[in-house]
């Protein structure tokens, strides 16, 4: 009679209007012009990246500073697929991936010796040491960074139906192209989280977070489940990280290991649109982007607000704008949580 | 002789680095809170301490000397206002807070004084050189070392022989129990991160002096201080100093085999300890 659900009325509204909101989302380049599509690759690519960054610290407990580190080395993976391999463009994006699944396991190794809060400084030290190792590969361009050839851009697969589709330039269908992957990465990198945290794996997840020794007491492996989390989290930052260069078509190692660009951002989109939800990203994406446009000509003061604004949130409201928000509602449009549904009991409320 | 040379280089850069890290050991040790501005407020110290300079005409000693105090009640200020409030079980509030700090003084300094590196000026002293026979070293590094030596001194004899040190670790050890005896820890916590700050602002007077900086060079400072606490284990001043000089030797070491490598050798140095003895040289603390 009585069973366990996540069901929400809400998350049912929402599992009906994702489907119709991707097909509008496929369909949008026919209708907007270029620079539309470059800001929606920017906002995109930022919310899978704090999606993949609130898998690690919002569920995980693992607070990594050193993101940057899977951004920068499978934004190299696929320059060495285009330039030296000789690699499809939309293929190399894989190797991304797979760079990034690579370098993950000698950075778990390191920094989960590092207790708790050490750990953080841990990752940021792995950054620098990739950094300054791919800043010795010549033939990448060393320390100043080298640009995609442009005959590997020029015939990238599917540009050329875009371009006989929409009628725009060379330049335009990549755009479209970047878009169009960036929006398959965000609904593969959401979706997989949201089925993660429904799952078994979720659930253990949960049970380490709220308390350790008492998960494992009732079997869960925790050691293991941190690798495992570390790993899918590298491996698909690195993806991100290998199709937001391949759209830019620039590599250096000061812009693929940038820490305000690929860990800062994230961090502060997370924390003010609130930790450890799924929806909280995307709350956060908007806020960020919002911002990003009324304060793009003030440089340095607007970085400086969005770290006070998130010292701010941490203090004042520590699950940030959505927590807020659903506080007030009741809403949840991801419903992760376990309830049980069955009859009314009698007599009871 | 240049390899002995090198080595008594790296050496003494390792006072630097231990100047560097003994404030984040202090703040660490004894409320676990890693402060991931920890670099970025040895910069603002430096601006500061440059301004006494530039604009009051002090000399860098003197002005070191006034900046102390006042970064002592910011120090103060950020704890009994910011990190009081985070503090607890969850290590994900208080490293987010510093991480925004970390980014808002970054750019805040950025702001209020360009992306021009400075430098603090001290005159003669800046070439001065000790000839002792088999090396020729500097007066400004020795001095560094020096005072890295003497500020260890000092807070392990405030640690160790005062009312203060004693409060200081009985919070460290279990700050409810220290409570029942009468003791405020967020008072104590306080005053701990004022104390973290007066180091912050030596380690900024010599990293002023001997080199130029910018608003951007602080978490490059935080690793090398958090390399230093974590090779010389948790807890130990003369540990941290060892980490130092460690990441220092493997720095000069480095630098001699290729100027581009500098950074990277003290970095696998760390690595390389990480790698043998995971809790680090000498460990004192379990945590």
């Amino acid at each position: 009679m009585y069973r366990l659900t996540t069901r929400t009325r809400a998350g049912t509204a929402t599992a009906i209007a994702v489907p119709i909101f991707i097909a509008a989302a496929l369909a949008l380049p026919a209708v907007t012009s270029r620079g539309v599509i470059q800001d929606l690759f920017f906002i995109l690519t930022m919310l899978t990246l704090a999606q993949i960054w609130n898998l690690l610290a919002g569920y995980g407990g693992l607070v990594s500073v050193g993101q940057q580190a899977f951004v920068g080395i499978g934004a190299y993976a696929i320059f060495t697929g285009v330039i030296l391999l000789d690699w499809n463009p939309v293929v190399a994006i894989l190797l991304g991936g797979l760079a990034a699944l690579l370098l993950a396991v000698p950075t778990a190794f390191f920094a989960f010796r590092l207790q708790g809060a050490y750990f953080a400084i841990g990752t940021w030290v792995i950054v620098e040491v990739t950094r300054l190792l791919v800043a010795q590969w010549k033939s990448l361009g060393g320390g100043t960074g080298t640009s995609l050839p442009r005959e590997a851009t020029s015939n990238i697969m599917g540009t050329d139906a875009i371009r006989a589709l929409f009628g725009v330039r060379e330049a335009g269908a990549r755009d479209i192209l970047a878009y169009w992957l960036a929006l398959v990465l965000v609904v593969a990198v959401t979706g997989g989280i949201y089925w993660l945290l429904r799952s078994r794996l979720g659930l253990a997840l949960a049970a380490v977070r709220d308390n350790v020794e008492a998960a494992q007491s009732v079997g869960v492996d925790a050691g293991r489940l941190k690798w495992a989390v570390f790993l899918i989290a590298a491996a698909a930052t690195g993806l991100t990280g290998a199709l937001i260069f391949l759209q830019t078509a620039r590599i250096s190692p000061e812009a693929a290991f940038a820490v305000t660009d690929w860990t800062a951002y994230v961090i502060f989109i997370v924390v003010i649109g609130g930790i450890g939800t799924i929806e909280g990203p995307i709350v956060g994406v908007l806020v960020f982007f919002a911002l990003r446009s009324a304060l793009a000509d003030y440089g340095s003061w607007y970085l400086m607000t969005l770290g006070l604004a998130a010292i701010a949130v941490m203090l004042f409201a520590p699950k940030g704008l959505w927590g807020l928000i659903s506080a007030r509602s009741g809403l949840h449009l991801f419903p992760v949580r376990r309830r049980l549904a069955g009859p009314k009991i009698e007599g009871g409320n | 002789m240049i390899w002995l040379d090198t080595l008594v280089q790296g050496i003494l850069l390792g006072g630097l680095y231990a100047l560097f890290a003994a404030g984040l050991s202090l703040v660490f040790g004894i409320m676990r809170l890693v402060n991931l501005a920890h670099g970025d407020l040895i910069i603002f110290a430096a601006y500061l301490v440059l301004l006494g300079v530039t604009l009051l005409g002090l000399s860098p000693w003197v002005a070191a000397l006034v900046a102390m105090p006042v970064m002592f009640a910011l120090g103060w200020l950020l704890q009994a206002a910011v990190l009081n409030r985070v503090l607890g079980k969850d290590i994900l509030p208080p490293l987010l807070v510093t991480f925004g700090l970390s980014v808002a003084l970054q750019n805040g300094l950025l702001e209020v004084f360009s992306a021009d590196s400075r430098r603090i000026p001290v005159g003669a002293l800046e070439g001065a050189s000790l000839d002792l026979g088999l090396v020729t070293v500097g007066i400004m590094p020795l001095m560094t070392f020096a005072s890295a030596i003497v500020m260890i001194v000092a807070l392990n004899g405030l640690f160790y022989h005062t009312a203060l040190g004693r409060a200081f670790r009985a919070t460290s050890d279990d700050a409810v129990t220290a409570g029942l005896m009468g003791i405020e820890p967020k008072r104590i916590f306080a005053i701990a991160t004022g104390i973290a700050m007066v180091v912050v602002t030596l380690a900024a007077l010599y990293l002023g002096m001997r080199a130029n900086f910018d608003p951007s060079i602080g978490p490059a400072r935080l690793i090398y201080a958090f390399e230093a606490v974590i090779i010389g284990g948790l807890g130990s001043l003369w540990g941290t100093l060892a980490g130092g000089i460690i990441i220092g030797v493997a720095q000069t070491f480095g630098a001699a085999l290729n100027p581009e490598w500098q950074i990277l050798t003290g970095h696998i140095a760390f690595l390389a300890v990480m790698l043998l003895k995971p809790r680090g040289l000498f460990p004192r603390a379990v945590d």
